[in-house]
C-alpha cells in the first residue's frame, strides 16, 4: 500500500498548506484596514477610549513586529485558539460549539435531501433526454438555480406558516414543549422541514444538472453497450452500471459545495431564526463581533478543507486510478 | 459528445429549438430589466425615496403606482428600477473585475508554468476554499460597504475558476503548433501572449464570467438582505429585508423584489446557457 500511503501523506499536507494559508489571509484582513485591529475592535465595541485600544494592544501583541505577530496568529488558530468573543462573552471556539450541533443537523438533512433527489432527477433526466421529462426537470433546475434562499424562505412562510398554517415558521423547538423524547424529535423535525428544503433547493438545482450531463456521458460508454448487449434490462443497466459511475462528479461536487452552504444557512438560519452558527453569524454582523466572525470563517474554511481531503479519500478508494495518476 | 446525439438527429434538432426558445425569454428579460435599469433616472426623476403616495399602497389599486408603495410610501416600482442599477452594476463590475485577476493569475501560471504555476495555483486554491458568502461578509463588516467595497470584495471571491481556466487554457494553448512556430520565428513573449494565446481564451472566458454576474448578483441580493449592503442606495435584498417584518400584512413587499432578483438571475442563467453553446463547440452536443 505505498501508492495508497504516499496520496494520503501528500494530500493532508497540501490541506495544511491550504489551512495556513488561510490563517495568512486572516491575518491579512485584520491588518489590512488603515490603524491596526486593536482601532478596528475598539471602534466596533463602541468605545474610543485610548486606555482600552492600548489594552488590546497589548493582549494581542500589536506592538510587536508584523511577522512575529503573524507567528503567533498562526500559531494560536493551530491550536483552535480563536479568541474572545466580546458580544458572547465567552471564548469564540465554546460559541462555535454550542451552535454547531443545530447547523449540522441543518446542513445534513439539506444535503441527504439534495443529493438523493438530485441523483434520482438528474437520472431520470439523463435517461430521457430530450424527452418531456428532462425538459421538465431541467427547468425546475433552472428556476432552483436563480432562486434567491431568502426569496424562498419568505415564500415556504407566506405559504406553509401563513397560508395553511402546517408548519411553524421559526426556531426550531415549541417554547416550553414537554412531552416524551419521541414527541421532542418530532417537533424538532417540524421545525427543520422549511429551512432544509429551503436550503438544499439550490444544491438540489445543482446536483440534478451535474448528475444529467454525467448520466449521458456514463450512458454512452462500452461498457454499457456491453451490458445492454447481454440481454440486461434497462432498469438494471441504470442501477448497476451507469449510476454508481455517474455519482462520482456529485460526490466531488458537493465536498465543493459545502462551503457554499455554510454561506447559505447564514441567510437561511436568519429568515427561520434557526439557532445554529448562521443566526449566530448575522448577531456577529450587528454586534460587529469581529473575532467571532473570522473564528466561524476559519472554522468553515477548515471544514471545507477536511471535507474535500475526505471526498478525494473516497474517490481513491473508490477509483484506484487517481492516485497513480496524479 | 454522445454517440446517441449523432446517432438520432431530429431529437438534437428538437432540444435546439426548445433551448432558442427559452434563450429568446432570457435575453428579452434581461433587455427588459436593463432598460429598466437605464431609464429609471428618467422616469423617475427624483430618485426612489421620496414619498410618492399613502404607506402601504398595495400594488394595482392606485394609477401611478403599479406595484404600490411601502411603508414610508415610496413607489415601489421606482425603488425596484433604481435596484436594477445597483445590482447590475455590481453584477457586472464585479465579474470584470474578477476576470482581470483571473487572467492575470492563471496566465501567469499557465504561461510561466514550474514552480511559479504551483505557487500561484497553491494560492488560488486557498480563495477557492474560503467559503465566499462568509468571506464577503467579514470583508464587508471590517470595510464600509459602500458600492466600490461590495464590487471588490465579490471579486476577491470570485476569481478562481477563471484563473484555474484560463491557466488550463494557456497550458493547452501553450504547446499548440501556431504558438510554438511563433516562438521559432523570435516573437516576444508579451505578442504571443496578448494577440495569440488570450484571443483564444476568452470565449471561455465569456462562458464563465456569465454564470459570475449572476452569482455576484445573488451574493449582493443576500448581503444587502442581512443589512450589508450600501446604505445609500436602494437594492433589491434591502427591500425584501425591508418588506419581511410586514410580511403578514404586506406580503408584495417582500415577494415583488424577491421576485426581480429572480427573474435577473435567471434571465442571465439563460443567457449564459445559451452563449454556452454557441461559443463553446466542445459542449455543443451536451
Amino acid at each position: 500500500m505505498p501508492d495508497s500511503l504516499r496520496f494520503l501523506i501528500r494530500r493532508i499536507l497540501q490541506s495544511l498548506l491550504i489551512i495556513i494559508g488561510i490563517i495568512v489571509v486572516n491575518f491579512l484582513i485584520l491588518n489590512l484596514p488603515a490603524g491596526d485591529m486593536a482601532d478596528v475592535m475598539a471602534g466596533m465595541d463602541g468605545g474610543g477610549d485610548a486606555g482600552y485600544t492600548e489594552q488590546l494592544r497589548r493582549e494581542f501583541g500589536l506592538d510587536r513586529p508584523l511577522p512575529a505577530q503573524l507567528a503567533t496568529y498562526v500559531g494560536h488558530l493551530l491550536s483552535l485558539d480563536l479568541g474572545y468573543s466580546y458580544s458572547r462573552n465567552m471564548p469564540v471556539l465554546d460559541a462555535i460549539l454550542a451552535r454547531l450541533p443545530a447547523t449540522l443537523l441543518l446542513m445534513g438533512s439539506a444535503i441527504v435531501l439534495a443529493f438523493v433527489l438530485g441523483i434520482l432527477m438528474g437520472t431520470l433526466a439523463g435517461r430521457n433526454v430530450g424527452r418531456p421529462l428532462d425538459a421538465a426537470i431541467s427547468v425546475v433546475a433552472l428556476i432552483g438555480y436563480a432562486t434567491p434562499l431568502f426569496w424562498l424562505g419568505l415564500l415556504l412562510i407566506l405559504l406553509f406558516t401563513i397560508g395553511l398554517g402546517w408548519l411553524p415558521s421559526g426556531g426550531m423547538q415549541t417554547i416550553g414543549m414537554r412531552g416524551s423524547l419521541l414527541a421532542q424529535w418530532l417537533d424538532i423535525g417540524r421545525h427543520l422541514i422549511l429551512p432544509a428544503c429551503t436550503l438544499a433547493v439550490f444544491y438540489l438545482a445543482i446536483f440534478v444538472r451535474l448528475m444529467r450531463s454525467s448520466v449521458i456521458e456514463v450512458a454512452g460508454q462500452d461498457y454499457v453497450r456491453t451490458a445492454r448487449a447481454k440481454g440486461m434490462s434497462e432498469r438494471r443497466v441504470y442501477l448497476h452500471h451507469v449510476t454508481g459511475n455517474a455519482m462520482l462528479p456529485v460526490l466531488t461536487m458537493l465536498g465543493l459545495q459545502i462551503g457554499g452552504m455554510l454561506g447559505g444557512s447564514v441567510v437561511v438560519e436568519t429568515i427561520f431564526s434557526w439557532p445554529g452558527l448562521g443566526r449566530m453569524t448575522y448577531d456577529a454582523i450587528f454586534s460587529r463581533d469581529i473575532n467571532l466572525l473570522l473564528g466561524v470563517l476559519f472554522l468553515s474554511s477548515v471544514c471545507v478543507v477536511v471535507t474535500n481531503l475526505i471526498v478525494d479519500l473516497l474517490y481513491f478508494w473508490v477509483d484506484p486510478r487517481i492516485g497513480v495518476k496524479g | 459528445m454522445t454517440e446517441a446525439a449523432i446517432a438520432d438527429p431530429p431529437r438534437t434538432a428538437r432540444r435546439r429549438s426548445r433551448w432558442s426558445a427559452l434563450f429568446l425569454i432570457g435575453c428579452l428579460l434581461l433587455i427588459l430589466i436593463t432598460a429598466a435599469a437605464v431609464t429609471a433616472g428618467l422616469v423617475w426623476p427624483a430618485g426612489p425615496w421620496v414619498q410618492a403616495g399613502d404607506p402601504f399602497t398595495p400594488p394595482l389599486t392606485v394609477s401611478g403606482l403599479p406595484l404600490g408603495t411601502d411603508g414610508l410610501g415610496r413607489d415601489v416600482a421606482a425603488m425596484l428600477a433604481y435596484g436594477a442599477r445597483v445590482s447590475m452594476v455590481i453584477g457586472i463590475t464585479s465579474t470584470i473585475a474578477a476576470a482581470v485577476i483571473g487572467i492575470v493569475v492563471g496566465g501567469t501560471a499557465g504561461y510561466v508554468r514550474s514552480w511559479v504555476d504551483d505557487g500561484l495555483m497553491r494560492f488560488t486554491e486557498i480563495f477557492q476554499t474560503i467559503p465566499s458568502f462568509m468571506f464577503v461578509i467579514v470583508l464587508m463588516v471590517i470595510f464600509t460597504p459602500t458600492i466600490f467595497t461590495i464590487t471588490l470584495a465579490i471579486a476577491v471571491v470570485s476569481w478562481p475558476p477563471v484563473a484555474r481556466l484560463v491557466r488550463a487554457e494557456f497550458l493547452s494553448l501553450g504547446s499548440r503548433e501556431f504558438v510554438q512556430s511563433c516562438r521559432l520565428i523570435g516573437m516576444q513573449p508579451v505578442r504571443i501572449i496578448f494577440a495569440e494565446i488570450l484571443p483564444n481564451c476568452f470565449s471561455s472566458v465569456i462562458v464563465v464570467s456569465s454564470v459570475m454576474v449572476a452569482t455576484a448578483v445573488l451574493i449582493e441580493a443576500g448581503l444587502s438582505f442581512l443589512g450589508l449592503g450600501d446604505p445609500n442606495v436602494a437594492s433589491w435584498g434591502g427591500m425584501v429585508a425591508e418588506g419581511r417584518p410586514v410580511i403578514r400584512s404586506a406580503a408584495y413587499l417582500s415577494v415583488v423584489p424577491g421576485f426581480a432578483i429572480f427573474l435577473l438571475v435567471l434571465s442571465i442563467n439563460i443567457v449564459g446557457e445559451g452563449l454556452n453553446d454557441r461559443l463553446n463547440p466542445r459542449l455543443r452536443n451536451r
